[in-house]
């Protein structure tokens, strides 16, 4: 059951095949099998899960159905759950439990009816390229143990890569879904600011974050996309627009549609290796019709240091809450208020995060905000018109999604800027606001190849559509790490 | 004032920045109640607490609120202003920083006229009034060497309206005050109740030698909470301000606390020890538009405001400037003239001494509000319809109208329980008359014989015969032609 997919899944449930019971049952004993190699759940929530399999056979039962009914699904950590543990992987949220569901949590179990596995592994707080920020430790790549998952939803990709999910929710600041997908072979996809609630997802960058889903195909990630986007009136920069139909739009043929490459996105730094796997892609898009071209995003060599401007400000900022007072981790002993923040903060966050609240605070701080905010700004602005004028030539830019395959643990936690370089592909979408994913194109040496489509804003059907007529005329997307029998 | 200061050379330049609750239901972000003075940390929901992942969602009606006052105070209201995150760390500011506005606030250039005392008029500039979140409740006291935190205020949508430092003046302050306080009351934004906080006063106070173009240094008095206390505050500081300078000394950017209790200002903190507040635009809020057709919409729905009410009752009810000014003092007392004088077709000048001097005279014995009078305003009306239609005398009326205040009843009611109904019937009055006459020969012919004074002694007979109920001008017609013989 682990390798059907979310259509087959639906279609079995609905079939009385299986029950919802069973399938959840099937998964909860795959991760306990399997995931002790990983590490890429924080909390399993096996009883919760039975009960709303449960609750899914019973609408089966009544003839309810839906793409989700009775589908596991995982949950990132960062996104609350009542009565449930919500730890955003730090040591300051490790005792947390949300009063409240996040928007997309009741869309797509008390709505959509899909059963949750559990909360997935992550880097602290969403920041880290490796999941190797985790206060619960690691997640490794099911594909080769020794390597990074990539983050910062490593966990989600880890659990969904090793077959103990058949799809998993992750959050993208600046790559996080996108640059963990490509280094485990999944489909993952970040859409268009304001199309998915932020609503009760535990903020880093509130300008950038935006939640999607991670599965194994574009297929899948339709499915669990369209059950968690449309406009929310809890979150004032959700979008007022009806969600198109994603799985409708699979099917169209891609005849005619323009890709652009952007010579920025394949110049040095790209892995050779890599580049020969997204050329072969790029083929096998023409011969399915499409027509490429290569275009320029003059401004997207700008996107590391202006992003490195944007979220480390916007985390300081949002990270401030965590003041030891109301919730989260209070330090021990402490004699005046000064130590009250100084220590429970000290405690509680990580090296990472404490970097970039440092940065963040640095970069807002009296004198120094012009100098670095507000340019980097300015530089955004520039990075969202290079796409707009993109967008009047081609229908979607195609690029790599990462430098490279994964690197080995601990390869980059000594060198913080190699680690955000990383994300040099990936983060110019957030900064635009524009949509992109990442979907399988290759493996080398076992580990996998992803490469990255962007999209006009809203544009996520046709994204998908071009992504899953890929994956019809290849099997990249369906090859399985060893080890997870 | 004891001590005038400008006498001796020297010139008070003073600025005031007040925080005004608005009267919503609910709070600016979140839909929790603002009810003043519940158990602590019942009107707190997550978004209150700043629990992680919650979001701010504007209210609607705060900014309808804010619009109201700009265009109240003549001010320019922006079509686009911007919501920005103000940092620093307080117990009783759950997310680290208080949602505020700060680049673009939402008014801007506004004014408002104040009377002074030699009865000229001032007009005192607003530079800006700004949308924010008020913050939560530290409590020192019973809990023994902890604080107490009650988040129930945080969240309460204020404005803060920030002068030009025009005011020159304790006495000017004051009457801006108490004309900022009857506008924002007036226009039904605020309770403007200074004992529970809705309406705040901080005062910006410095001293120049007279002639002087450079402003002296300032400091900042917070949290005065009284008129009285206002004008205490800014005298003291006026008065130490020049006692430093003259004794040679310089004046240190502080903020100070005023003391009511011995009527000075201390130093709370320096310019040193102020925070960083780090600004910045908040991304979880778009930047808020206001249309031309908005404001509009909102310009007609002003109420009448004070001074053209005031000029109204002058011109068209023909009122003194004094009782105009008296009835306007708030809107209900002007409603409340105004419905008497509708419903009883007295005179307006009549009524309004009847309300500005008996009703308001009775009511302040009792230590009421307009608003808490025992008597109506249609219950008012009747009892000088009663007058107007002849049923009682002006003198009897006022007897009624004292058992009216206790609670006797209606006008009618009094009136036939006591017997009180003018006599009007002349017969009856003409047989008083020659009661009295054969009852007092002497006085009779004295007054034949040229003593005209004793004119009054007979009209008193009368009236006393008749228990004052004579209809007076009957009497005095009717008298004058007996007597004559």
């Amino acid at each position: 059951m682990d390798k059907f997919s979310i259509r087959q899944l639906a279609d079995g449930l609905r079939a009385k095949k299986f029950s919802s019971r069973e399938l959840t049952a099937h998964f909860l004993k795959r991760i306990k099998t399997h995931d002790g190699k990983l590490n890429s759940f924080i909390t399993v929530t096996g009883e919760q899960a039975l009960q709303q399999a449960d609750a899914a056979d019973a609408r089966i039962a009544r003839g309810e159905t839906g793409p989700l009914l009775g589908v596991p699904i995982a949950q990132k950590d960062i996104f609350c759950t009542t009565g449930v543990r919500t730890s955003c992987a730090s040591k300051m949220l490790d005792k947390f439990v949300a009063p409240y569901d996040a928007t997309i949590v009741k869309k797509l179990h008390a709505e959509a009816g899909g059963v949750m596995l559990g909360k997935c592994n992550m880097d602290e707080f969403a920041m880290g390229s490796s999941n190797e920020t985790s206060w619960y430790g690691p997640v490794k790549n099911p594909w080769n143990l020794d390597c990074v998952p990539g983050g910062s939803s490593g966990g989600s990709v880890a659990a969904v890569a090793a077959g103990l999910a058949p799809a998993a929710t992750a959050t993208d600041t600046g790559g996080s879904i996108r640059q963990p997908a490509a280094l485990t072979n999944l489909t993952g996809i970040k859409p268009t600011y304001g199309r998915v609630s932020r609503f009760g997802m535990i903020a880093f960058a509130s300008s950038l974050d935006q939640a999607g889903v991670v599965a194994r195909s574009a297929e899948d990630a339709a499915y669990v996309l369209q059950a968690m986007a449309g406009f929310d009136p809890l979150d004032s920069t959700s979008v007022e627009r009806p969600v198109d139909n994603y799985v409708a739009a699979l099917s169209t043929p891609i005849k005619g549609m323009k890709i652009g490459l952007p010579k920025e996105y394949f110049a040095e730094g790209l892995a050779p290796s890599s580049r020969a796997c997204i050329d072969l892609a790029i083929k096998k898009l023409q011969e399915l019709g499409a027509s490429v071209r290569e275009i320029s995003l003059p401004n997207a060599p700008l996107s590391v240091p202006t992003y490195y401007v944007v979220a480390p400000a916007e985390a300081s900022s949002n990270l401030s809450r965590y003041d030891g007072v109301r919730f989260g981790h209070r330090a021990e002993g402490v004699k005046s208020l000064e130590e009250l923040y100084k220590r429970s903060r000290g405690e509680g966050f990580g090296a990472e995060v404490q970097r970039r609240i440092m940065i963040g605070t640095y970069v807002l701080s009296h004198g120094y905000y012009d100098a670095y905010y507000l340019k980097a700004q300015k530089v955004r602005r520039l990075i969202y018109d290079d796409f707009r004028r993109a967008f009047g030539e081609v229908d979607l830019v195609l690029g790599p999604t990462a430098t490279d395959v994964a690197f080995k643990l601990g390869a980059k936690t000594d060198d913080p800027v190699a680690m955000y370089l990383n994300d040099i592909y990936t983060i110019a979408a957030n900064l635009a606001g524009i949509p992109a994913m990442s979907l399988p194109c290759g493996l080398v040496d076992g580990l996998p190849v992803g490469m990255q489509l962007m999209g006009n804003f809203f544009d996520e059907a046709r994204m998908l559509n071009v992504a899953h007529q890929f994956q019809l005329a290849t099997d990249w997307h369906t090859k399985r790490p060893g080890g997870f029998e | 004032m004891a001590y005038d200061f400008v006498e001796r050379g020297w010139e008070a330049v003073i600025g005031l920045e007040v925080h005004c609750q608005l009267l919503t239901k609910t709070k600016i972000f979140s839909g929790a109640p603002t009810t003043y003075g519940a158990a602590p940390n019942t009107q707190a929901d997550g978004v209150t607490l700043g629990l992680p992942g919650v979001l701010p969602v504007l209210n609607q009606d705060a900014l309808r609120m804010a619009v109201t006052f700009g265009l109240a105070s003549e001010a320019q209201i922006a079509p686009r202003c911007v919501f920005a995150r103000k940092h620093y760390f307080y117990p009783d500011l759950p997310k680290g920083y208080q949602i505020s506005q700060y680049e673009l606030p939402i008014v801007a250039k506004g004014r408002l006229a104040i009377e002074l005392d030699d009865g000229s008029t001032k007009t005192i500039g607003i530079t800006r009034a700004h949308m924010e979140e008020d913050a939560g409740k530290s409590l020192h006291e019973n809990f023994s060497g902890q604080t107490g935190i009650d988040l129930n205020r945080a969240g309460t949508p204020l404005i803060e309206i920030v002068s030009e430092p025009e005011i020159r003046s304790a006495s000017e302050a004051v009457a801006y005050l108490k004309k900022l306080h009857q506008l924002v009351v007036y226009l039904g934004i605020c309770d403007g109740n200074m004992q529970e906080g809705s309406f705040r006063c901080d005062a910006n106070v410095s001293v120049r030698r007279k002639g002087a173009e450079k402003f002296g240094t300032r400091t900042e008095t917070k949290n005065v909470n009284s008129f009285r206390y206002v004008e205490k505050a800014i005298e003291f500081e006026i008065e130490r301000q020049i006692e430093v300078l003259e004794a040679g000394g310089k004046i240190h950017q502080e903020t100070r606390l005023f003391n009511p209790d011995t009527g000075e200002t201390r130093a709370m903190r320096s310019k040193e020890d102020a925070n960083d507040y780090r600004y910045f635009p908040d991304p979880d809020l778009l930047p808020v538009v206001c249309t031309a057709e908005y404001i509009e919409a909102i310009r007609k729905s002003l109420p009448e405001l004070p001074d053209a009410k005031r000029a109204r009752f002058e011109r068209d009810h023909g009122l003194s400037a004094y009782d105009a000014k008296t009835l306007t003092s708030s809107r209900e007392l002007a409603a409340y003239y105004e419905s008497v004088v509708a419903a009883s077709g007295a005179e307006a000048k009549i009524c309004a001494n009847w309300v500005s001097t008996d009703l308001l005279g009775a009511l302040n014995k009792l230590g009421k509000d307009i608003s808490e009078s025992p008597i109506a305003a249609d219950a008012f009306a009747c009892l000088l319809k009663r007058i107007a239609d002849k049923t009682i005398s002006g003198k009897i009326a006022k007897e009624v109208f004292e058992a009216m205040i206790t609670g006797e009843g209606s006008a009618d009611d009094i009136i036939k329980a006591k017997g009180l109904v003018q006599i009007t019937d002349e017969s009856a009055i003409v047989k008083a008359i020659e009661e009295v006459m054969a009852k007092n020969p002497v006085q009779l012919a004295d007054y034949r014989s040229g003593k005209d004074k004793l004119f009054g002694f007979f009209v008193g007979q009368v009236m006393k015969a008749t228990q004052g109920k004579a209809n007076p001008d009957a009497l005095n017609r009717l008298l004058k032609a007996k007597l004559q013989g």
